[in-house]
């Protein structure tokens, strides 16, 4: 592959950071119309390599060639001129602003805003994704706001579209509109680079990928020619084996929601509206849904950070709805919200301090209004130890440790306390294959230990993989708890939403 | 025309001329906290532009130019906050607070030995016949340029951030400066424009105090005016015109309060020394407690921007 042939190649691309080489002579290359997937796991350095690409980071060293031509991006302006565009994982959109002139921030020489809105609208129906160019951001759904990134990079006639985690905070519908306007983007030659640890997407989307982990490349090959399995093994450099789970009879109802609604105390944040749930002892609920539609609200509810009718809300049978987190942790709840640094933890203080702040209450270390140091260390240590916390002691503090540790700690803190109802969100977000694994087997052996479990989740293959039943947010609704066995991925799919009432223009094509 | 011994044309008349000063330095406030950051060091800006811009004004015997100088000193004073909270990343809150105190001392320090001149006069713009119609002769047409000026910046501010490309890009920063960084625009040089411009505003307003309003040189000339131009950036919800309201609302009280003074009624002076502080402790509650989201605050006003990469 010489030549015209090649719309992008890259050699030799090296970055290190201090203490950690995140790419190291990285190499790969792509033809006009070829779909790309780069696959790695959390902390693999794929990010960084796309935003080598794109112009947010400068190489150390090793060289780009964009259609012939040397290509060294300074900034992502230089990128965007040259044909590049990338649709962030984490979007890049402003709330308060509207469709229209989101996108205008992110062109180099934007038409007139009416124009504008009528290209928008143009382009949007072409390629199935309906948008309307006044509304307001912060009142789209996850699957709108992505399209508004998708339409920003397509009014630019890009080259190469980079994407970066596209389809986390989709449902299975909108997964399907997604790759029906990548597949037709490919077709007319519009090169995709697609970075997902998703294996079977990659399957059916992807021409070829490139393997990454810690920062190298790996392997390569052609992925509808592997098992998810073997991919899954490339790209962590080990076996791995399943979690195992015991099928354990259920007991009696301990943790009973009924009728909660609640307005959010985030800003654009979506109300809990008539939420209905019961877990029973030894029983893991996962919930499902796409970013957005009232997880974190939930969490608020269930801990006690945001109240309701007392009724509304019963531990063991002891209606506790208008009670704070601490009484509820009397009551046999403990949580493990989804931010790790600023939430689930304090950043700034040690692990001890960290361990004494949600432990204080169950495990009794104050006495008289006085913390027993003692005591807090070695609950601490005994989490570290525990969970297999990587870290050089408790005198560390929590902004230290690497997502993953903490992670695992804040998780560890929160089933070492002997509770009866434990509420976590996303429990492995951002946490490696192996230390995901650790923490899905830590929870499953809780429930056989007989504590009610709700897993609130935007990974489903995590859900299926511990959850006995299985429910979905839909902005601020429940939808009825199945039994996980039998549930297809379509009925899953229209649970969270199905393409959030955004059906189209696929069919013409 | 008069009510309860107050004549409302003059007192029309006055409550522009006193609004000034509050407008020029909310407007530049304004434009700093869309870029989301936040500049509680206002009424020190605005000190140290009304004693330099009389300083310079009283040496060249020019006006035009003490007003270039207090803009010139507002916009000094808001690079030490540039300096401090967007290259060293201080607390922004702390920072203003630091600046105002700072200022209110170096500028009794340099106005020692300019008590008791008379400045320069600042004359009226002559709008020939359009002065001499009644009622609204004296209410719109008999006033200094800087007047004009204002009323024109509230436009052209108001169409900066409407409809303009920078503007939207100013916008964007203080909605949420991780997406801007994300999107290749620079952060902290927007910022630091738009304090600035903010500075420049505030150091203008201040020697329209020193200048027009007084005229002279005493200590703490301000008297709180930095602190209104705080708590109207928040009242008017971040929205030009409504500054130009709450400037004139603000300014209509402190001329009928003088007013009323002279028409004998008791009111103790005391209370609207003390109101400015009331007011910015009031708009810091609103700000901290989130609610200030749902009045249209940027998202990321007073946050400090760390770049990750």
């Amino acid at each position: 592959m010489t030549g015209s042939d090649t719309l992008l190649r890259v050699e030799g691309l090296t970055k290190a950071y201090p203490g950690v080489v995140a790419n190291s002579e990285v190499g790969f290359s792509l033809r006009p119309g070829e779909v790309h997937a780069l696959l790695g796991e959390n902390g693999a350095g794929k990010s960084t390599l796309v935003k080598m690409i794109y112009g947010l980071v400068t190489p150390d060293s090793g060289r780009m060639v964009l259609s012939g031509q040397d290509f060294a991006p300074d900034r992502p302006a230089t990128a965007r001129r040259a044909g590049v565009a990338m649709v962030f994982q984490h979007f890049s959109l402003f709330d308060a602003l509207t469709v229209a002139e989101n996108v205008a921030l992110g062109m180099e020489a934007p038409p007139p805003m009416r124009d504008l809105a009528r290209r928008i609208r143009e382009t949007s129906a072409t390629y199935g994704l309906p948008l309307d160019p006044a509304r307001i951001v912060g009142d789209l759904s996850a699957g709108e706001r992505q399209r508004v990134e998708i339409i920003r990079c397509l009014l630019q006639d890009p080259k190469l579209l980079i994407m970066d985690e596209p389809t986390s905070v989709l449902t299975p519908q909108e997964v399907d509109i997604l790759f029906k306007t990548l597949r037709k983007l490919s077709a007319e030659g519009t090169a995709i680079l697609y970075i997902s640890h998703k294996l079977e997407e990659i399957r059916t989307l992807c021409d070829h990928a490139t393997i990454l982990r810690r920062g190298k490349v790996v392997a390569t090959c052609v992925p509808r020619d592997r098992t998810a399995r073997e991919l899954a093994e490339l790209m962590v450099g080990a076996v791995l084996t399943p979690p195992a789970r015991a099928a354990t009879p259920k007991g009696e109802v301990m943790l009973e929601v009924t009728g909660l609604s609640a307005p959010s105390p985030i800003p654009f944040g979506t109300a809990l509206k008539d939420i209905r749930l019961s877990v029973r002892k030894g029983e893991v609920l996962g919930i499902a849904g796409v970013a957005g539609n009232g997880q974190d609200e939930l969490l608020l509810a269930l801990n006690g950070e945001l109240r309701s009718a007392p009724d509304a809300l019963r531990i063991g049978g002891q209606p506790v709805g208008d009670k704070g987190p601490e009484a509820r942790r009397l009551a046999g709840l403990v949580s493990a919200p989804e931010e790790r640094l600023g939430h689930a933890a304090a950043p700034d203080m040690t692990l001890t301090e960290n361990a004494l702040l949600s432990g204080a209450i169950r495990q009794k270390l104050v006495r008289h209004g006085f913390i027993d140091w003692t005591k807090v260390r070695a609950f601490a240590n005994t989490i570290i130890r525990d969970f297999d916390v990587r870290t050089p002691g408790t005198e560390v503090a929590a902004r230290a440790l690497s997502g993953g540790n903490l992670q695992k700690f804040v998780v560890g803190r929160e089933l070492s306390q002997g509770s009866e109802v434990i509420v976590i969100n996303q429990p492995t977000w951002g946490v490696d294959a192996a230390a995901s694994a650790f923490i899905r087997q830590a929870i499953l052996d809780r429930a056989a230990g007989g504590a009610a479990v709700v897993v609130i989740s935007q990974d489903l293959d995590e859900l299926l993989e511990i959850a006995d039943s299985f429910a979905a947010l839909n902005e601020g609704r429940l939808s009825p708890p199945r039994p996980v066995a039998g549930l297809t991925v379509e009925e899953i799919g229209l649970m969270m939403g199905g393409a959030h009432g955004m059906e189209v223009a696929h069919d013409a094509a | 025309m008069d009510i309860g011994g107050i004549n409302l044309v003059t007192l029309l008349a006055t409550l522009i001329v006193a609004s000034v000063p509050i407008l020029m330095a909310a407007l530049g406030e304004m434009v700093v906290e869309k870029s989301g950051t936040l500049n509680l060091g206002v009424e020190g800006m605005m000190i140290m532009g009304a004693v330099t811009g009389f300083v310079v004004a009283v040496t060249t015997g020019n006006p035009v130019l003490g007003f270039l100088g207090g803009a010139a000193a507002g916009a000094a004073m808001a690079g030490l906050f540039a300096l401090l909270t967007q290259v060293l990343l201080a607390n922004q809150v702390a920072s203003g607070l630091a600046l105002t105190l700072f200022g209110l001392g170096l500028s009794s320090l340099m106005g020692q030995g300019w008590n008791g001149i008379r400045p320069p006069l600042t004359g009226d713009v002559p709008l020939g016949p359009l002065a001499d119609i009644p009622v609204l002769g004296p209410i719109l047409f008999s006033h200094d340029w800087m007047v004009y000026l204002s009323l024109i910046l509230v436009v052209a501010i108001w169409w900066f951030l409407r409809a303009t490309r920078a503007g939207l890009i100013l916008r964007a920063v203080g909605e949420s400066h991780e997406a801007a960084h994300a999107l290749g625009y620079k952060v902290r040089r927007i910022r630091t424009g738009a304090i600035l411009f903010g500075g420049a505003m505030a150091g203008m307003g201040g020697a329209y105090v020193s200048l027009v309003r007084v005229p002279q040189w005493t200590d703490g000339i301000t008297s709180g005016a930095g602190w209104i131009a705080l708590a109207i950036v928040v009242f008017a919800s971040w929205k030009p015109w409504r500054v130009l309201m709450g400037a004139w609302l603000f300014g209509g009280i402190s001329v009928l309060q003088l007013n009323l003074q002279a028409a004998g009624s008791r009111i103790p002076v005391e209370y609207l020394t003390m109101s400015p502080y009331i007011i910015t402790i009031l708009v810091l509650v609103l700000i901290s407690s989130g609610r200030g989201r749902a009045m249209g605050a940027p998202a990321d006003l007073g946050k400090t921007f760390h770049a990750s990469h």
